[in-house]
């Protein structure tokens, strides 16, 4: 994590941590892992009236190498779960993951035999998202929430995930 | 004699080193001329986790193999569990572009099979909901076939009457998006003076709208270019196959269920049906822009012949009285408590019934033990018919038609893999 | 609608009166049972012949009644186009001999139904080019629409990658 290492303790340092917290929590670029119905709901989080693009994330990078947060939208299954798992451990660090809608944080209404029942099962979340589908304003608010996480500088390994009504 | 030998074991050793738990290859001469490509399940243009292995010669398409079941969620092993009631809610995830039509479907097959009848006012919201659900999925398939061929402009104005219509359906049921509205013998709630409002100001605005989406694509020689004889399929592959919906009808044929097995009130309505030769993709866009204004039609006349009166049937062993009732009367209580816990006891029988929703003919197969839960409940899924077609489609196009293709065709995977 | 049902019955029991098991009726719709072994040949039939052309198979499904013998049916949805009229075709399958014809070679859109009426309650259908799961992963042995299996499943039967 090259920024990280290139300077030791100190008053200028932290000054300058800051300021790369801030540049960082202004321009999160999101990687939608958009797999059901809450996907619609995250495009939905990009068209005219809820603008997600002044919150700084301009574009929905699919690529996993150039994005920061990832977000989870839709009910995760078996079958899914390790092409998700994998898209994760592409990301470089620092990365945060946002867990959106009832079925990504707890299995949802899907209380059967192929479906995951959370993805924390298999991969550390940083903010959940209540919803079925949640709106999107509340999604923005999640995306705040992260903000706020990148700003104190916490991030993997050390996180305490945040639950959002 | 020994120089082919050590050629073959040579090949084969790199193709072992190569393979691992997630990766497998066709052993016909893959290190040749062909070449297995993964579009894989995350991936920005399938329309959702949808898999396709193309096998290449350069850059045209030999074969396709599509494969499902990333969002197999158990919905008929659920139904098997639940009441009829409780499973309306499921059918709003199902073909989640537009829930209202999953809604409708299921509870007509519910009363086809409990034999009841809804009053008129019902049939005639129903006929409402189900032609702005069409109007929204079809505005998301414009946005997204525009951009993945390019035209990025029509997302963003697709989706912003896309919010309109939200907030018609936010007065009209109380939710966005997943609406679980209709309820088995009407509906949750009437229409309401504000709403009516609403959507007459978002029909007589829409055509125009739709008109300059139009003007942006209609004779862009980028998109005729892209959409002009990709992906062609002939009237009898499309019917053998099982295609339905608008990607049957821009082959030539004219299959619309609105007309051939009319249900609510379809049959008293005046409206043409969308059908165009050729059986490319070019010809299923203008079959889905003919259909958005057909149903802005049907929602006028719907709008002005709708009567007053109950929106539900008065059956009280099947149908969930009105709530002011059951926290006031005795016997509206009763049978709440019953319908909602041991179910609406329809007769020992089965049926199929289906309507046609915005991708095609979305069916209900039900059989019933005369008991509260289904037996066996059978969705036939217009998407994962629509996806089979998919390897004839693909045959001999390019990589970069894939896309194109994809987005005329519109699967919803929430639909295929139910 | 009637005279589609009399057309119906009456060719069916002119070519193939000894497949017919049974026939019954339920708000309008006509369900014939047909003998396992035949139903290629009756469907062939169906769709070839000129008056009644059923040419588009519309589902076709498998369910488990869960009784000691006759465990297993499968389910065919017909439509025709021209005389706009749905008939229903129903096979027992029996537990101990878990195989039926196939009718890919008739309409080629029973490829995938055949393949998911397999992967959920483990009907063999011969003949059939490419006979492999369709929801669940390859690797997963249970069939899961059948009566004993549980709805949350079996634990240990589909594995999650580690955290």
């Amino acid at each position: 994590m090259g920024l990280e290492n290139l300077m030791g303790e100190g008053f200028l340092t932290t000054r300058l941590e800051s300021l790369i917290n801030w540049c960082r929590k202004n321009s999160l670029w999101p990687m939608p892992m958009g797999i059901s119905c809450c996907a619609i709901e995250l495009m939905a989080v990009g068209d005219p009236r809820h603008d997600i693009a002044r919150f700084g994330s301009e574009v929905m990078r699919f690529s996993p190498r150039q994005s920061d947060v990832m977000i989870v939208a839709g009910t995760v299954t078996y079958k899914m779960a390790k092409v998700v798992r994998k898209i994760y451990d592409q990301m470089p660090d620092p990365k945060w993951v946002i867990s959106m809608g009832a079925c990504a944080s707890s299995g949802g209404m899907y209380r059967s035999y192929p479906v995951v029942q959370g993805i924390d099962l298999f991969m550390p979340v940083d903010v959940y998202v209540a919803g079925c589908p949640p709106r999107p304003e509340n999604l923005l608010k999640a995306l705040m929430e992260v903000q706020k996480k990148v700003q104190q500088g916490r991030m993997a390994g050390r996180r305490e995930p945040l639950m959002i009504e | 004699m020994a120089p082919k030998r050590t050629e073959a074991i040579s090949k084969e050793k790199i193709l072992q080193a190569l393979e691992d738990a997630d990766t497998t290859f066709l052993k016909e001469d893959p290190l040749g001329t062909d070449m297995v490509l993964n579009m894989g399940p995350q991936h920005p243009a399938t329309h959702g986790v949808l898999r396709i292995l193309l096998r290449l010669d350069g850059e045209t398409i030999i074969k396709a193999v599509p494969e499902i079941g990333y969002l197999h969620r158990g919905y008929e092993k659920l139904a098997e569990n639940m009441t009829f009631h409780e499973f309306i809610p499921h059918t709003d995830r199902l073909d989640y572009l537009a829930p209202l039509s999953n809604n409708v479907a299921f509870v007509l097959a519910v009363e086809k099979l409990a034999g009841l009848e809804i009053p008129e006012r019902a049939k005639y919201l129903r006929v409402i909901c189900c032609e702005l659900a069409r109007i929204s999925s079809h505005l998301v398939w414009l946005g997204s076939m525009a951009m993945d061929v390019g035209a990025l402009t029509i997302l963003l104005w697709a989706f912003r009457e896309r919010e309109k219509l939200y907030d018609i359906f936010d007065v009209l049921t109380g939710v966005r998006f997943t609406t679980s509205y209709t309820r088995i013998g009407g509906l949750a709630q009437d229409m309401t003076e504000q709403c009516e409002k609403m959507i007459w100001e978002f029909i007589d605005q829409f055509p125009e709208k739709l008109q300059e989406c139009e003007a942006l694509l209609n004779k862009n020689r980028i998109f005729i270019e892209r959409c002009d004889g990709v992906g062609v399929i002939s009237k009898e592959e499309a019917i053998d196959i099982g295609l339905t919906g608008p990607a049957l009808r821009a082959c030539g044929v004219e299959y619309d269920i609105r007309r051939a097995d009319p249900y609510l009130i379809y049959d008293q309505l005046d409206f043409r049906v969308a059908v165009y030769d050729g059986g490319d993709s070019l010809a299923r866009y203008y079959v889905r822009i003919q259909e958005m204004r057909e149903s802005v039609k049907i929602v006028r006349q719907a709008l002005e012949k709708i009567p007053k009166g109950p929106i539900k049937a008065a059956e009280p062993k099947q149908v969930l009285p009105d709530k002011e009732r059951v926290y006031t009367k005795m016997e509206e209580l009763i049978h709440d408590f019953m319908v909602v816990n041991f179910g609406i006891n329809p007769p020992i029988g089965e049926i199929y019934r289906a309507i046609e929703s915005p991708k095609g003919e979305l069916g209900f197969y039900i059989i019933s033990d005369g008991s509260g839960n289904p037996w066996r409940l059978k969705i036939r899924s217009p998407s994962m018919v629509n996806i089979q077609a998919l390897p004839i489609l693909l045959k001999g196009q390019m990589i970069s038609d894939v896309v194109a293709i994809i987005g005329s065709l519109d699967p919803v995977m929430g639909e295929a893999d139910k | 609608m009637d005279e589609m049902k009399e057309k119906v019955l009456e060719k069916l029991n002119e070519h193939f009166k000894h497949s017919i098991l049974s026939t019954s009726e339920f708000r309008g719709e006509l369900t014939v049972v047909i003998k396992k072994e035949d139903i290629v040949r009756v469907c062939e039939f169906l769709k070839v012949d000129e008056e009644l052309h059923f040419d588009l198979l519309e589902d076709l499904t498998g369910v488990d009644m869960f009784t000691p013998s006759d465990r297993f049916q499968v389910v065919y949805h017909l439509y025709s186009l021209k005389n706009k009229y749905r008939l229903r075709l129903k096979v027992h399958v029996d537990e101990r001999d878990l195989r039926a014809p196939t009718v890919s070679g008739v309409w080629s859109t029973a490829n995938w139904h055949e393949r998911e009426a397999y992967d959920m309650f483990g009907i063999i259908f011969e003949g059939h080019p490419d006979l492999r799961r369709l929801y669940m992963p390859e690797e997963f042995e249970y069939y899961p629409l059948r009566k004993d299996f549980p709805l949350m499943g079996i634990p240990g039967s589909l594995l999650l990658p580690k955290k």
